[in-house]
Parts: C-alpha cells; structure tokens; sequence
C-alpha cells in the first residue's frame, strides 16, 4: 500500500505564499489571544493553589458542591466537572494555597453533606507561590536550554560547519550571560536569545539551521495560540508536551533537509524550487506515515488516558500536526526567501 | 559486524538481558532482581516540599541568650536596675538605669558574652545607658544551616518509626526539605507527624497574676499566655483553658532520652511517659526541690497539656504527659518526642497527595491507551508494509520490552506521563522503519534487486536516523534535567524510547532482512 504514488509532484513550494498566510495569520491570533487574555493561563503547578479531585458514588450538582465549600470558606475559585462523565469527577480549584490542618477531612465531610452522596478525595496538590514561581523559571529554563543545544547542533550538523556553530554557541551564551546580569525576566531572556540567535544565523549563513529554528518557533507558538484561545491551562505537563514537539518538529524538518541536500547535489543545475519540491514530494510518504501513526497513539492517550494526561495529549495532537505542516510549508520556504535575498545583494 | 551469527548473538544478549531485568516486575519469584518502581502517582502516596523556618531558630536562639543574660546578672545580683528584652527579633536590647554599676556590669558582660556584637551604646542624661546587641553574621548562617540539617534528620528519624516503606527524604537548596512518602495511606496523620515542632518545655506557673486579666491585653513582663485546649470525645466541644506562665523555660525535651504510651490505670486513659537523660533528670530533680506546692506547666508547642502542683522533690528523672489522647495521638506523640523536636517550625510550601485508587486507575487507563494504540499501529504497519511491517512489529515489540528492562536496570521511576512517553513513542519509534522501508522502495522503483536495495536503503537512512532522533534526545535529557517528578519519569521512558528505537530499527530488523535474504534466499521483497 502507498498513499503517494511514486513520482508525483504536488506543487507545495508554488503554493507557499497560502502556506506563509496562514502561518502569520495564526501566530498573530496567537498574539491577539495571548495580549486579550494577559498572558498563558497558569495551572497550580506555576500559579500556586490547590486543586483536590473528588469522585462521588453518584451525580452531583455543581452548584451543590460549590455552595457545601462556601460553607467552610476555603476562598474557592472554581469548580468543574472532570474526566469522563460516568465517574462523576470533579476538580476544585482555589487560587490560595491551602491545605491546612484536616483540610481534606473538612472537605470530604461538607460535600457528603451537602450532595448527600459519599465523597472521595482522590488527589490533594497545593503549590504555594514560592515554589510556583520556582518551577515557572525552571520550566523557561528547560526550554531556553533545549532551544540552545538544539540551535548548536543542527548549525553544527545541517551545515557541516562546527567552526560556525562554535561561534553560535559562544556568542549566545555571552549574549545571554551578560543580560542575566541586568536581572532581567526569563521570558524576556528567551525571547532574546531567539532574536540572537536568528541574528546570528543570518550573518553566519546558516540557512538549513535558520529554516528550522523558525520552524520550531512557529510550531511551539501556535500551539500555545491553541491553548490559549481555548482557555486551556499551562502546566509541568503541556511544558513537557512543548518540549517533544520542538523534537518531533525539528525531526520532521532534519528529514527534509537531508532529502533537500541530496537532491541539490545530485540536480544542481534545476532551480531551488524544483529541488526543494521534489524534495518535499519524495519525503511525503513518510512524512504522512510518521505523522499518522504518531497521531494514531496520541489521540489514542487523549482518548482513553483519563483526565490527568488529558492536556498533554491535546497538546501533543496539535504539535504533531502542526509540526507536519510546518516542515512542509514553513521550514523549506525559508531557503527560497534566502536565495531571493541573495540574488537582489548580487 | 558483517558476519550474520555475530549479530545474531548480540541481538540475543539484549533481548535475553532485557528479560531478565523484567521477569522481577512480571512476577518477583522468577527471578529476584528489582521490580519497576513506580511513581507516586501511580502506587498512590504523598510528595511534600517543607521550608524550614531557620529566621526562627535564630529568634529562639536570640531568646535563649537573653534569658542566660538575665540569670547570669541575677547571679551577680545586678538584676535589679537592667531591663533585657529581645526585640526586633534578632536583637538584645538592655537598659541600665542610672548608670549604676555600669562597669561591673561591663566586666560581666564582657567575660560571659563576649562573643554578641554591639550593634550601638548611647547614654541618655540621666545617665541609663542603652545597649543593643546581635548575634554576629557568621554565626548566624551557622545557626541557620545547622537548623535545616537538624530539621532533616529529625524528620528522617519521625518517618523512620512511622512505618513508611522505602521514603525519600532529601534536602533541597538551603532551607527545603523534599519528602516522597509512597503508599501512605493516612495522609493527615503522616503529616503532623512532619511538620509538628514538638518543641517540650517545662514552664513554671505565674500564680499571682490572674490569666483573665492577661487575656485582656495586660500580660505581666516576663510571663506569656498560653492555652490548654480540650475537646470532649464525646460531646465534640473544645474549651480553651487560659493559663498564665512565666517565659523562661526551665527545662526542654532536649534532655529527653526516651518516651512511650502507657495506660493510666486509673482512668483507662492512655499517657506519655518520658524519661530524662543524666543531666536532665539533675535539673527536674532541682526544679521540682526549689518549688515544691507550686504549679509546673508541660507546654508542648506553645500549648499547656498539664499544670500539675509539684507535690514533692522528684528525683528519678521520670515524668508524664496526660491530657486526653486517643490511642493514636499518644503513639504519634511519643515518637515525635523520641525523635526530637525540630530546631525550627516547618512550612508546607508544596503537597501533592494521590490516592491509591487514583494511582491503580492511571495504570489501568494508562496501560489500555498503550495497548490500543499498540495494536493500531500495529495493524496500520501490517497493512502497509505487509511482511515488512510484521518485522517492523517485531522491533517495535522488543523496543517496548527494552523500555521496560531500561527502566528496570537502571532503576527509574514509571511515572503517568512516563507511560506517555511509551506510548509516543510507539508511533515515533516506527519513524526510522518507515524511513528505512521507504528508501528501500524507492531503490527498488530504481530497479535495485532486493539485497542491494535493502542496503542502499540502510546506508543512507542511517545518518537522517540518527540526526532526527538526536534532536528528541536533546529535548528529552533537557526535561530530565530540569522536570520535577512526574515529568522525569515521560523524560525518562522518552529517552530511552529513543534510544532502543535506534538500536531495534538499525540493527535488529536489519539482522531479519539480511536472514530473509542471505539464508533462506528470498527473491522478492514484501515491503
């Protein structure tokens, strides 16, 4: 069996231009959500509260849950339904970080009383806003982290040129370095690097490396968009999930590449676009198949993984196939804009 | 590593090793190597993150010096006219008033606390001299440091004789305590168990000064009030017992050397026997000859449990503590007091607690989303690649099974998005197949026989191989270095994932092609 018969050329690089709308239009709804809802929504793990789970034997009203916890003034923030629908589980959130003395006990007993139903306490997490703050930075630190290692190995790597990627690497870490002096805030540090590293890429000539980092900007930015535009929250999880979709994007576009560079040796006299939509044509079986099957189990996880791995797996669903789309349409462009600036500079 | 048999046995040390780290977890007598362990939110339990207070152990260090102050001053009958008092808590304020004797005051001073650090000395026009003192800076850090380390052996020492299995109780950074509590059923009980202070002073009644008056807002210099709380076992109510003791703490739980449950025989209660060490038992037997027909408060934790009139010298070193304990209260008492108090209170900063059915219904969900999307995948190869996909199956199987011996050997934690990973990474892992198999048909559209196709198809997809999964390596060492828990364990299974997907998918399949071909002479390929 074959999804793409050998030998056919769809006109993916013809029609980037749909490709590079799309693109913008999306991250600057990501932009426009992110801006209307002031910033990603932040679960317990990187805002501090608590959030208990609580199963009961039979239905219960959230109404009634909430007002048996206005009773004993735990300052709650929300209540919502969770997991599948026939266990009759609940999340209760509170922004305040409490889990005093007995608190559980106090719970369990006022939501028995209220809904007339057992009530089981099935997960107690409180994160105070010390420690939120803590895992916040640690949760930047691991993506500006990755994002570092990864630009030094594919500069290193797609252009053969570790002399250059030496250069990367130094000038990032200096760069980096010295603004951490002035105490300035991770999310900024980041997103400096990134213009940094872009910069750099620019100047040193590291198209292959340039056309994946953007890739991975672009995959890693729409999926927060998603979440953010469906009022999902941010948790150790979906930072988890980001940080495997940067893998999986890089290694969709890493296949490209090498087919790319294949070819460019092998026909250099076609012009670029030719190349790279060949390119791109013959990698398309496996691209769709890798997509496939890694949507097979994703979806299956957000299925049937039950409500705490629930995110992730969404996360990992959108990644995937933004990812693919993105290796096809977003990193392969890049090395055409590249050789139309070049000629204009000659 | 041309040679077939050469391969051939390598391939079966693996998978034979792969099997022997797993027979424990399938079933503990086959073999009697580790089992998997599994995380927290898995085998249910509790995960805390405590701060110890050290500002604190600096205060009641503060403190302590002040009351040596004024018994040292007391000694030398010089008490009269100075007013020490802690303040800003951290320093020592004294007031000399007049100027009397300020230079034998000096001399005292500086023979027993030379070691405090004048902070300023002003005299006023009538001649009262004010001093302010610290603690010096390093001594300070001292304290502090010595506070968190205390603070965690102690609570090692608590969960010990608490009965946990295999707990993990480490420091973190400066002041935090991390403590994993797997299995722990009795989540509140475990916790107070943690974080109570059990700080045991001996205290003696102020019985001049009515507490009714002090509860008012007038509360004599040098006494604090303090409260004995009760509550009826039957009834449910709680009264508060106001009691009015003096600050200095005669003697502490520091001396204790030993404390169990015994039952009151009189009123079927149970009570905590304690027992002093040497030296302890020198200053109870002192305490209690210098005021006999006064009352003695027990206050734990800042909470009177009894005030008992001293009846007569005790000398053995023996006292108890009753208040209305349940079994458990007192069980739970008695080992805080064995292990001593903390040098300073604790603060939950984060708690994390699943419950075990919670954790048995992640395994079971997580377990069925990675069957299904086992088999799909399976099938999906099956009908794709025919033949080909059967020994793509095949590595993907034994990929799953080197996860497992991986996190086995190297003992590492399955967590909920460990089993996550595993499951990404059975539809990543047939990536390098499906790169390998589509090579291998386009050498063939070439017109390649079959043998020589499979190599070329080898060859040049072993370096994009290696290059995309280095990048999910990258990613997934990164987590591991900076996820906390749970996500260590996805980065876990992630990592390894990768790794056996390299070795199942260059070397394994590549064994049962080069079988196909070479041995048995298969002519055409199903792929």
């Amino acid at each position: 069996m074959q999804f793409i018969k050998p030998g056919i050329n769809i006109d993916f690089i013809g029609k980037r231009k749909i490709g590079f709308y799309l693109s913008v239009i999306m991250i600057l709804i990501t932009i426009a959500s992110l801006v209307i809802q002031k910033g990603p929504r932040y679960g317990i793990d990187f805002a501090g509260g608590t959030v208990v789970q609580v199963k009961f034997s039979s239905p219960a009203k959230i109404k009634d849950i909430k007002s048996a916890l206005k009773r004993i003034d735990i300052g709650i923030s929300s209540v919502q339904s969770f997991g599948e629908e026939k266990d009759y589980e609940y999340l209760i959130r509170t922004e305040e970080a409490v889990t005093g003395e007995g608190f559980s006990q106090k719970v369990e007993k006022a939501l028995k009383n209220a809904t007339g139903n057992g009530a089981e306490i099935r997960r107690i997490e409180m994160v105070g806003p010390k420690v939120g703050k803590d895992l916040r930075e640690k949760a930047l630190k691991a993506m500006f982290y990755a994002l570092l290692f990864i630009t030094v190995y594919i500069s290193g790597r797609f252009e053969s040129e570790w002399v250059k990627s030496g250069i990367m690497a130094t000038g990032l870490i200096f760069c980096v370095y010295s603004l951490s002096g002035f105490d300035v805030s991770i999310p900024f540090l980041i997103t400096a690097a990134l213009v940094i590293t872009l910069t750099l890429f620019w100047f040193l000539k590291l198209k292959y490396a340039m056309g994946a980092i953007v890739a991975l900007i672009h995959d890693v930015t729409i999926t927060v968009g998603i979440f953010s535009i469906l009022d999902k929250e941010f948790s150790l999880a979906i930072v988890a999930a980001l940080l495997t979709i940067i893998g999986y994007s890089l290694n969709d576009t890493i296949i490209v590449f090498d087919r790319i560079r294949e070819n460019l040796k092998k026909y250099h006299k076609n012009p670029l676009e030719m190349t790279l939509n060949k390119s791109i044509n013959e990698t398309l079986n496996r691209t769709l198949l890798t997509s496939l099957t890694t949507l097979i189990v994703v979806v299956t996880l957000f299925l049937l993984g039950g409500g705490i791995i629930h995110d992730f797996a969404f996360a990992m669903i959108i990644g995937v196939a933004v990812g693919t789309y993105s290796s096809i349409y977003v990193a392969s462009p890049i090395l055409l804009t590249w050789q139309a600036y070049e000629r204009r500079k000659q | 590593m041309k040679n077939l048999s050469q391969r051939l046995v390598i391939v079966l040390a693996v998978v034979i090793a792969a099997i022997i780290y797993i027979l424990p977890t399938a079933n503990p007598k086959l073999w009697p190597h580790k089992k998997i362990n599994l995380g927290l939110d898995l085998q249910g339990g509790m995960h805390l993150v405590l701060e110890v207070d050290t500002e604190k152990a600096v205060e009641s260090t503060v403190e302590n010096i002040t009351q040596e102050i004024r018994s040292v001053l007391k000694e030398e009958h010089m008490g009269r006219n100075i007013v020490i008092e802690r303040v800003e808590n951290t320093r020592i304020s004294i007031k000399i008033k007049n100027g009397d004797n300020i230079d034998a005051f000096d001399k005292v001073f500086d023979r027993e606390f030379a070691d405090l650090r004048m902070l300023s000395r002003t005299t006023e026009n009538d001649g009262t001299v004010n001093l302010m003192m610290d603690i010096p800076d390093k001594e300070t850090e001292r304290i502090k440091k010595s506070a968190s380390e205390q603070a965690l052996e102690t609570i090692r020492n608590r969960i010990d004789q608490f009965g946990v299995s295999e707990p993990d109780i480490r420091r973190q950074g400066e002041r935090r305590i991390l403590i994993q509590l797997p299995g722990v059923k009795d989540t509140r009980r475990a916790k107070d168990l943690i974080g109570k202070t059990a700080l045991l002073e001996f205290k003696l009644l102020d019985e001049i000064n009515d507490p009714a008056e002090a509860e008012k807002g007038k509360v004599p210099r040098g006494t604090e009030l303090l409260y004995q709380v009760k509550e009826d076992r039957d009834t449910r109510r709680v009264t508060k017992i106001p009691f009015l003791v003096k600050k200095r703490s005669l003697l502490t739980g520091a001396y204790l050397t030993d404390a169990k449950v015994e039952i009151d025989s009189q009123y079927n209660e149970p009570y905590v026997s304690i027992k002093f060490d040497k030296k302890g038992a020198r200053i109870f037997g002192k305490i209690t000859e210098e005021n006999v027909k006064k009352r003695l408060a027990i206050v734990l934790d800042k909470k009177v449990y009894s005030a008992p009139m001293i009846q007569e010298k005790i000398p053995g070193g023996e006292a108890r503590i009753t208040g209305s304990f349940s079994d458990q209260e007192a069980r739970d008492l008695a080992i805080v007091l064995r292990a001593g108090a903390l040098p300073a209170p604790v603060n939950i900063l984060e708690e994390r607690t699943v419950g075990p059915s919670l954790g048995s219904d992640s395994i079971r969900k997580g377990l069925m989303s990675m069957c299904v999307g086992f088999v799909l995948v399976i099938f999906f190869m099956i009908i794709y690649y025919k033949l080909s996909g059967v020994i793509a199956d095949l590595a993907l199987f034994l990929n799953i099974l080197l996860i497992a011996a991986g996190l086995a050997g190297f003992q590492a934690t399955l967590t909920l998005p460990g089993i996550a990973g595993i499951i990404l990474t059975i539809g990543m892992a047939v990536d390098a197949n499906v790169l390998i198999f589509e090579r291998v048909r386009e050498e063939m559209n070439l017109g390649k026989t079959p043998h020589a196709a499979v190599n070329a198809g080898y060859d040049r997809a072993t370096l994009t191989i290696l290059d995309a999964n280095v990048t999910t390596l990258i990613a997934a060492l990164v987590l591991f270095q900076f996820g906390t828990g749970p996500i260590k364990g996805f980065a876990v299974t992630l990592s390894l994932g990768v790794i056996a997907s390299l070795f199942t998918a260059l070397i394994i399949t590549r064994l049962v092609f080069d079988y196909l071909l070479l041995k048995r002479k298969m002519k055409t390929l199903s792929i």
